[in-house]
């Protein structure tokens, strides 16, 4: 090791920003994936008012026929990819060790990567906006995207961050596959694994089969527009289908990427507030895992209008429809979770509820959309933005706030304000109705999707006004969570242990969780394990309290995995050769994005020889 | 607990009202790209089959929804204390309903797959006797018909199609840019055009009467000012029409008209579009919409503008406003398009039409009934 060029310390004990830029607690990174995708949300969000406001009226001209365009297409991309994507990945962080008894994930300084580089992707993309943003579509259809329709630095932009995200997921998903594989306390058996964890297991194993495609998918892109490939262009033989296939196989499993997370966190929360197990915890189960396969089997509804012809269509028809089987199967037991038990309504669940009767909307309007022959008078018509925003909007974001308030006392240690919670609540159900429903009314009247003005008399006013008019109410909601939730974060009351009478293991540890999560590893017996100790021992409640001493616990003497620099310096470099790509005669051809990978080569270099603290020295402070 | 079935009972009236308000309203037939109005088999067909999937979702949105609602407000408000039985699941119902949907599913599919090879095989005689060339451009639509008078040729028409009422009408689509989407919701659901990769769609209008269109496939910056019609005629109307289409543009003896003539040569206007209204059998066109004809067009730049007061034949004074509205700014009108971006009256400062070349050009481009 001597030998080794640059061999810089690992950081003991950082403080301050240090702290958090160099850590490698699962925690931590949780809370970093968690705010800055919110952050990218409310970014999402901002765009979509600007277009809600330029269609609220026939004929008006808030912004131009460019900037909207690039505005759909950066919403798209930002809510799939920036927002709903990282929310569910900070869930995956925070608490996919706490649920199985772990104390951390499996790799640690690859999990603070993962972030850095899904930051990095984050940056590059937004930052687009300067000098003009990608305007193809979040879909990016060729040959939207060729050199000779869009010869802007946009698309670049939007390729390569993309790819850079992909690397940030693919990490990601691998650590967690092996975290949930090979951390599981004594006694967690498969069949013991909470629903969430579930979930995230077979997320990951979706993003490791899917970014795959959409990976080649865009370095072929990248070919045709850098090195005058074919792979989309027409005129030298390519074909522009080709990108609609590739993007949809690994479109619609991204569907499901986004969606199970969100499935797996109500099938935490209805349990416990009504106080009863999930109902066919092992249906669910399989059902998650049914739809996650058959997710592969359905991409060409996308394409129903492209032309494959009505035998290809019919057979995607009926895979579209029978992928609905599962998902109902899910809902069917998630009432059947509440029935018979005792329902208390607070915020998480009033959420969850939320969750399953807005996603039934979607799910059904997506049943509407498998009816292949009447599709043709659905597709890219406002009725799919209806639909979508049902099963993402009404579905993931209401599953994901479900679990942002959830799981608050857990990562902030504090308790949030009740009735403002709920008012959070009735504002986005009323809000988000008000904005999506409309839209069904507008798609089957005739209003094309992705038109940034529409003619007057056409009698669309009307419904596109209501639609802008929820998007207030929306906003108006969300001012209400983060009022609520940032206030009570600094000075909320402070939260017990487990304060829902919870039934999996992160209610089992002290909130926040101090730094090694759990001083004992726990022995599972059974399903709902926290729940059934306390029944058979009350008294266990009162004593988890005892003892908690936050995140910053440096006195634990558990050998818990080191602070490092070097995730960071990995990412940094891959930040600066992805720019290097876009700007490839920056100074002198390839020069910058060269610089790039040599950073992140001696970042992958230092990081496999990185010197380990001398664990004498840890446990002395 | 007595409180309970009434307050559903009055939650699901409510609901229930409210959803046929707006289900009502939302069908209004007569907004010109309603899908609810079909006016044509393939149009009538998918509309059928949406009818028989909304009244099924309906049925499951309904029985779904309130059994949620009512088991929140059955289970709810109980002591804290109060722990329920732990029921793990129960096999029958989860198996009632695994099977159930799917077998409703398989259901919907049989009506849904038939009337999906309807729509996408024209009828034989239409295959004979009316098919119709539609190729999209960014952003407008050219229209193609076999020429009846010298098959080796084609007529050319732009952004607005004629048909006759009452004969199902073949439709091959191609694109010679980026994909588009040809869609007319009253006459049937839309189909793709892909470049290189020809598609083919029929339909047919059972009454005389103006049919909207509209680019259904985002195709770049003006993809919302793509927008066509088609106009359904009786036959003997359609047939004089296409004689009338397949003749040479009128030669105006009009002072003014030409002068705009000479102007439309030397600005370089001829160099995309064609003054000539047919055109070799499946031989590339010009860039821009061919104008033989363009002063008997309803509509001005694909739909954006028009020609009357509301809809039917041209009034002139509305043809010259719209006619040099859209020759002082077409970027104005039509944001992106190809020619305010690379003709050189355009992009040269130095060729900028003078007030008086546009009005000569307006007189011009009027005088081509």
């Amino acid at each position: 090791m001597s030998t080794f060029p640059i061999s810089i310390p690992r950081p003991t004990n950082p403080t301050g920003v240090w702290n958090w830029i160099t850590t490698i607690d699962h925690k931590k990174i949780g809370i970093m994936y968690g705010i800055t995708a919110f952050i990218l949300f409310i970014s999402g969000g901002i765009e979509a008012t600007l277009m809600r406001i330029q269609l609220a009226g026939p004929e008006l001209d808030i912004v131009s026929a460019a900037i909207y365009n690039q505005l759909f297409t950066m919403h798209g991309t930002t809510m799939i990819f920036l927002a709903i994507m990282p929310l569910g990945a900070a869930f995956f962080n925070f608490l996919i060790p706490l649920q199985i008894g772990a104390r951390d994930v499996a790799f640690p300084r690859l999990n603070a990567f993962s972030y850095w580089t899904f930051l990095a992707g984050a940056l590059m993309l937004k930052l687009s906006w300067i000098g003009g943003a990608t305007d193809a579509g979040w879909f990016g259809y060729a040959p939207l995207t060729s050199i000779d329709q869009n010869p802007g630095t946009g698309i670049d932009f939007w390729i390569i961050s993309l790819q850079i995200l992909g690397i940030a997921s693919l990490a990601a998903a691998f650590n967690f596959i092996v975290t949930i594989i090979n951390l599981r306390a004594p006694g967690m058996t498969w069949m013991r694994l909470p629903l969430f964890t579930w979930m995230s297991f077979i997320t990951a194993i979706l993003l490791v089969l899917a970014f795959p495609i959409i990976t080649v998918a865009l370095i072929e892109l990248t070919l045709d527009r850098y090195f005058a490939f074919n792979f989309f262009s027409v005129a030298n033989g390519g074909s522009v289908v080709l990108w609609q296939h590739l993007f949809w196989v690994f479109g619609h499993p991204e569907v499901y990427i986004l969606i199970l997370p969100a499935m797996g966190i109500v099938s935490e929360v209805l349990p416990v507030f009504s106080k009863k197990p999930l109902f066919g915890y092992a249906t669910v189960v399989l059902a998650g895992a049914i739809i996650a396969f058959m997710g592969w089997m359905v991409w060409s509804h996308h394409m129903f209008t492209v032309g494959l012809g009505p035998v290809a269509n019919s057979v995607f028809t009926i895979t579209t429809m029978l992928i609905a089987v599962p998902t109902g199967i899910k809902v069917f037991n998630w009432i059947g979770t509440i029935w018979g038990g005792s329902i208390k309504l607070n915020t998480p669940m009033l959420f969850s509820l939320g969750f399953i009767a807005m996603f039934l909307i979607g799910g059904l309007s997506g049943v509407m959309h498998a009816v292949s022959a009447h599709d043709a008078q659905q597709q890219d018509t406002y009725f799919v933005p209806a639909h979508i925003h049902y099963v993402l909007f009404g579905g993931a974001i209401m599953a994901i706030m479900s679990g942002i308030y959830y799981w608050f006392p857990k990562y902030s240690g504090k308790m949030f304000n009740e009735r403002e919670g709920k008012l959070h609540f009735w504002l986005m159900i009323i809000g988000q109705n008000l904005t999506f429903f409309p839209m069904h009314f507008v798609g089957l009247d005739g209003m094309p999707r992705r038109i940034y003005t529409y003619a007057e008399g056409m009698g669309w006013d009307l419904w596109n006004g209501i639609s802008t008019l929820g998007v207030f109410i929306l906003i108006a909601g969300f001012l209400v969570m983060i009022n609520n939730l940032g206030r009570h974060w600094r000075n909320g009351p402070i939260a017990p242990a487990d304060p829902w009478d919870a039934r999996t293991l992160e209610w089992s540890i002290p909130s926040p969780p101090p730094e090694y999560n759990f001083k004992e590893i726990p022995i599972v017996k059974a399903l709902d394990d926290w729940w059934i100790t306390k029944q058979e021992n009350p008294e266990k409640v009162a004593s988890i309290d005892e003892g908690s001493v936050g995140y910053s616990d440096g006195n634990h003497g558990i050998h818990m995995p080191q602070a490092s620099y070097w995730p960071l310096v990995v990412s940094v470099g891959i930040l600066i050769a992805a720019y290097g790509v876009v700007f490839n005669n920056f100074i002198m051809p390839w020069f910058l994005a060269g610089i790039g990978l040599i950073i992140s080569f001696i970042g992958v270099y230092s990081w496999s020889l990185e010197p380990v603290n001398d664990p004498d020295e840890s446990s002395s402070h | 607990m007595t409180k309970t079935p009434k307050r559903i009972k009055i939650f699901g009236q409510i609901v229930l009202s409210i959803g046929m308000i707006l289900g009502l309203s939302a069908c209004y037939p007569s907004h010109s790209q309603s899908t609810f109005d079909p006016n044509g088999p393939v149009a009538a067909a998918q509309l059928e089959i949406f009818w028989w999937i909304l009244i099924g979702a309906s049925i499951v949105f309904v029985l779904v929804e309130g059994i949620l609602i009512y088991s929140i407000f059955k289970f709810s408000g109980k002591s804290e204390t109060y722990i329920p039985k732990q029921v793990h699941g129960n096999h029958k119902l989860e198996i009632t309903w695994t099977l159930l949907p799917a077998i409703i599913l398989v259901i919907i599919a049989i009506p849904t797959i038939d009337t999906l090879f309807y729509a996408a095989s024209p009828p034989k005689h239409a295959l004979e006797q009316h098919t119709l060339e539609v190729i999209g451009h960014q952003w407008w639509f050219e229209f193609r018909y076999p020429n009846p008078y010298e098959n080796t040729k084609e007529i050319v028409t732009a952004n607005e199609v004629y048909i006759p009422v009452g004969y199902p009408i073949s439709i091959n689509l191609e694109s010679v840019d980026v994909i588009h989407s040809f869609w007319v919701p009253k006459l049937a659901g839309k189909v793709d055009m892909v470049p290189s990769e020809g598609n083919s769609m029929w339909f047919q209008a059972n009454e005389p009467g103006e049919y909207f269109g509209q680019c259904a496939e985002y195709c770049g910056t003006s993809h919302a000012n793509m927008r066509f019609k088609v106009i359904a005629v009786p036959e003997p109307e359609y047939v004089a029409w296409l004689q009338y289409q397949a003749s040479s543009a009128i030669e105006s003896t009009d002072p003014l008209a030409l002068e705009g003539k000479n102007v439309f040569k030397s600005a370089g206007c001829s160099g995309c579009h064609s003054i000539n209204s047919t055109i070799n059998k499946g031989s590339v066109g010009r860039i821009g919409p061919n104008l033989t004809h363009v002063a008997s067009r309803r509509h001005l730049a694909a739909g954006v503008l028009m020609n009357s007061k509301n809809g039917g034949p041209v009034n002139d004074f509305y043809l010259q406003n719209n006619l040099r509205e859209w020759i002082s700014d077409p970027e104005s009108i039509k944001p992106g398009n190809i020619m305010s971006a690379q003709a050189a009256v355009y992009t040269n400062s130095d060729r900028k039409l003078t007030e008086h070349e546009i009005s000569a050009l307006v007189g011009y481009l009027t005088s081509l009934k």
